[in-house]
């Protein structure tokens, strides 16, 4: 094995984790700040994947133009899910917050088998398939432009959180709900703008990642779980984190694949979870509690 | 007062009832139709094939009435791809009345259902499957016909031996990938066994990979498979899988002398010309074919076309023409069992010698162990966008095309 094929590959990982790393970054926002675990987060992303592939087939919008107004659709829907059926969870036992969004998520996979069938779907765009070229390194153009999107969107959102008036409120609810309470935040309202904030994230990732693969209705439990893993390698709550756990993840499939099996990659991100909860059970940039 | 019931009157009511009694049996003799449970994987990975293979099941019940002169009556089933699922399915389906079970386009399913037939004494004629396994268990109610794994690559191989001689071309090493399922593993079993015995090959494996069949990413694999520097790659995929594979490879600008599957599915079906469009180009399969010249073929091929006005049938050769002749050997053993009663059925399927098919080989007829021997492959190339048969020379369409252009020579 030359090195120059690691090296691809290893970026190859690291382009995919970042993408891997939005995803997973809405949920751990979403933890962060409502304290609720999103178990439909796979199944969001699958239906934002659905969009833009419709939005291609129908109109022929490039993803990169159906980034916008399918993030701004999906903060709308997010904050309307959160307003009207998970608020009255949020102080309810965590065991019926579960069954609650595991329902969402099996009705949103049996919509979308109603809605498109069971066949996969994909966009294929050809400029997308002539890589870029980086010295001797060839770099897939679709990760690539997938993984820049994903920074920047992250950027954005951490920017966000440090540098806006609502965003400190919603740091300020996180890290403490009762003194939000007493100095007068409307916390509801901010616990919906994060739910918002968390589904546009998402969707942001679903108009990438349908250039990366195919999307079926049952796509979203495969990915609600790698989700979990990654927040959990990252620390449950941290933004960077995600990012990190996400690249990690991708990283670790993509030397695995390489160097031991391609078809037992995906042990791997099992394996380095394991070794997290065992080492640093609160996630690798995690607060301990 | 009440009626009076006289001996005369009791005897009548008696012989009534007792005629009652007996009728289902009289019925069960008489049936009018022969329900055939059909198992596919209409979604999931192998979503597509499971409807291409359900678009030859469609067209059988009105082709075997004319064909014949018996009613078949179909019933649906989706496998999901998943075999667990085609374990209950097959069970649901008996129990609804199924006289006999076709399917399921997947060795992994095959063997489930193979179970559940045996243990419920019901017919199973598997219609697409390879894994040799499943007709060397001693089943009593299993059939199959559609080559075993071992002979799908030894005549996928001898048919690489062919194209090298017609083309010229002396490719030294060959990356062997493939699914790491049921049906890949026995294939890997097979090349295993048969390649190191064929002198006449001018290649050596120099790597095998293995790759989930739901895989939604095969970029290290396909990375691996070309830091090998092998002059051509050795397929053996299913459909999605294969899609994605001929994308990276496109991505990480792979061009080795050709791709060629030596028995497997994926690079012949319809959507993958529709998802790859030019990129679909020049793959070869070496696969069991229809005969386009065939006297049941052309019984098919109008109502293929009368189903499906926007398709054609050399997209889908191969699962329709199995799953059609699936249909059409219980077809012919129930005309000649006149009775859907499951042992009568079984053994007139045992019995089967038709002379008069769709697809290469010789006649359909089952050995001691259920198996039919005899399909023949031929070399496929897409070419033009359409499976092209390329070789035997006898059966050629159209020249091979090895290397590929645009590839690097070996």
């Amino acid at each position: 094995m030359d090195a120059l094929t690691v090296v691809d590959l290893v970026l190859a990982g690291v382009l995919t984790g970042l993408v891997y790393g939005l995803m997973a970054l809405g949920l751990s926002v979403i933890f962060g700040v409502v304290r609720v675990v999103n178990f439909a987060h796979g199944e969001m992303m699958t239906i934002a994947m659905y969009v833009t592939a419709v939005l291609f087939g129908w109109l022929g919008l490039d993803p990169f133009f159906a980034l916008l107004p399918v993030a701004v659709v999906f903060f709308g829907l997010g904050y309307a899910l959160q307003r009207g059926l998970i608020n009255p969870f949020i102080t309810r036992p965590e065991h019926t917050q579960f069954m609650l969004l595991v329902a969402v998520a099996i009705i949103l996979v049996n919509l979308l088998l109603m809605i498109f069938g069971p066949d996969a779907q994909h966009v294929q765009l050809d400029y997308l398939l002539e890589p870029v070229e980086l010295g001797p390194l060839l770099l897939d153009r679709g990760k690539l432009a997938a993984a820049a999107v994903a920074a920047a969107t992250a950027a954005g959102l951490f920017a966000f959180f440090r540098f806006t008036l609502t965003g400190k409120a919603i740091r300020a609810c996180a890290d403490n709900h009762l003194g939000a309470l007493v100095v007068g935040l409307d916390v509801k309202r901010l616990y919906a703008l994060t739910f918002g904030l968390g589904s546009a994230c998402v969707a942001v990732a679903g108009c990438m990642m349908i250039l990366l693969i195919d999307v079926t209705p049952t796509l979203g439990p495969a990915y609600t779980l790698l989700a979990f893993v990654i927040v959990i390698v990252g620390g449950l709550g941290s933004m960077p984190g995600a990012l990190l756990g996400g690249v990690l993840i991708g990283v670790s499939e993509a030397l695995a694949g390489l160097f031991i099996a391609p078809s037992a990659k995906s042990m791997f991100s099992f394996a380095l979870l394991i070794l997290v909860l065992l080492v640093r059970p609160q996630g690798l940039l995690g607060k301990s509690q | 007062m009440g009626p009076v019931v006289d001996r005369r009157r009791f005897n009548l009511a008696l012989a009534g009832a007792s005629a009652a009694t007996l009728a289902p049996a009289y019925v069960h003799a008489q049936p009018a139709r022969l329900k055939v449970g059909v198992l596919l994987p209409r979604s999931g990975v192998q979503g597509f094939i499971g409807q291409s293979c359900q678009k030859g099941a469609d067209l059988a019940p009105g082709v075997l009435k004319s064909m014949l002169g018996v009613d078949i009556e179909l019933m649906n089933a989706d496998t999901e791809t998943n075999v667990d699922t085609a374990r209950t399915r097959a069970e649901r389906l008996i129990q609804e009345g199924a006289h006999v079970l076709v399917g399921p386009f997947d060795s992994g399913a095959a063997s489930a259902i193979a179970q559940v037939a045996e243990q419920r004494a019901v017919p199973f004629l598997i219609n697409i499957a390879a894994a040799p396994q499943i007709t060397e268990q001693g089943y009593k109610f299993v059939f199959r016909n559609f080559p075993t794994a071992v002979d799908l690559i030894r005549n996928g191989l001898a048919l690489i031996g062919d194209l090298f001689r017609a083309t010229g071309a002396v490719p030294r090493t060959a990356v062997f990938m493939h699914v790491n399922d049921t049906f890949g593993q026995a294939t890997v079993k097979a090349i295993g066994a048969i390649l190191p015995k064929l002198d006449f090959l001018p290649f050596k494996i120099v790597e095998t990979i293995a790759y989930d069949p739901a895989a939604k990413d095969l970029t290290v694999e396909v990375g691996k498979a070309k830091s090998t520097n092998a002059d051509f790659l050795l397929l053996v995929s299913r459909l999605a899988d294969a899609i994605i594979l001929r994308r990276e490879m496109v991505k990480q600008r792979w061009e080795p002398m050709g791709i060629i599957s030596p028995g497997s599915p994926g690079m012949y079906e319809n959507q993958f010309y529709q998802a790859l469009g030019k990129y679909s180009e020049y793959c070869i399969s070496n696969v069991p074919w229809y005969d386009p010249a065939k006297a049941v073929t052309k019984l098919v091929e109008p109502a293929f076309k009368k189903q499906n006005p926007k398709d054609e049938l050399m997209f889908h050769a191969l699962n329709v023409g199995y799953t059609f002749e699936a249909l059409m050997v219980v077809a012919d053993a129930y005309k000649r069992a006149g009775t859907t009663e499951a042992k009568a059925l079984t053994e007139a399927i045992r019995s089967t010698e038709l002379t008069s098919r769709m697809m290469l080989g010789g006649r359909i007829k089952f050995d001691a162990k259920g198996q039919v021997q005899g399909n023949a492959s031929a070399c496929i190339q897409n070419l033009n966008l359409r499976p092209m048969v390329v070789l035997p020379q006898a059966a050629a369409q159209a020249k091979p095309v090895f290397p590929t252009p645009g590839s690097r020579k070996a």
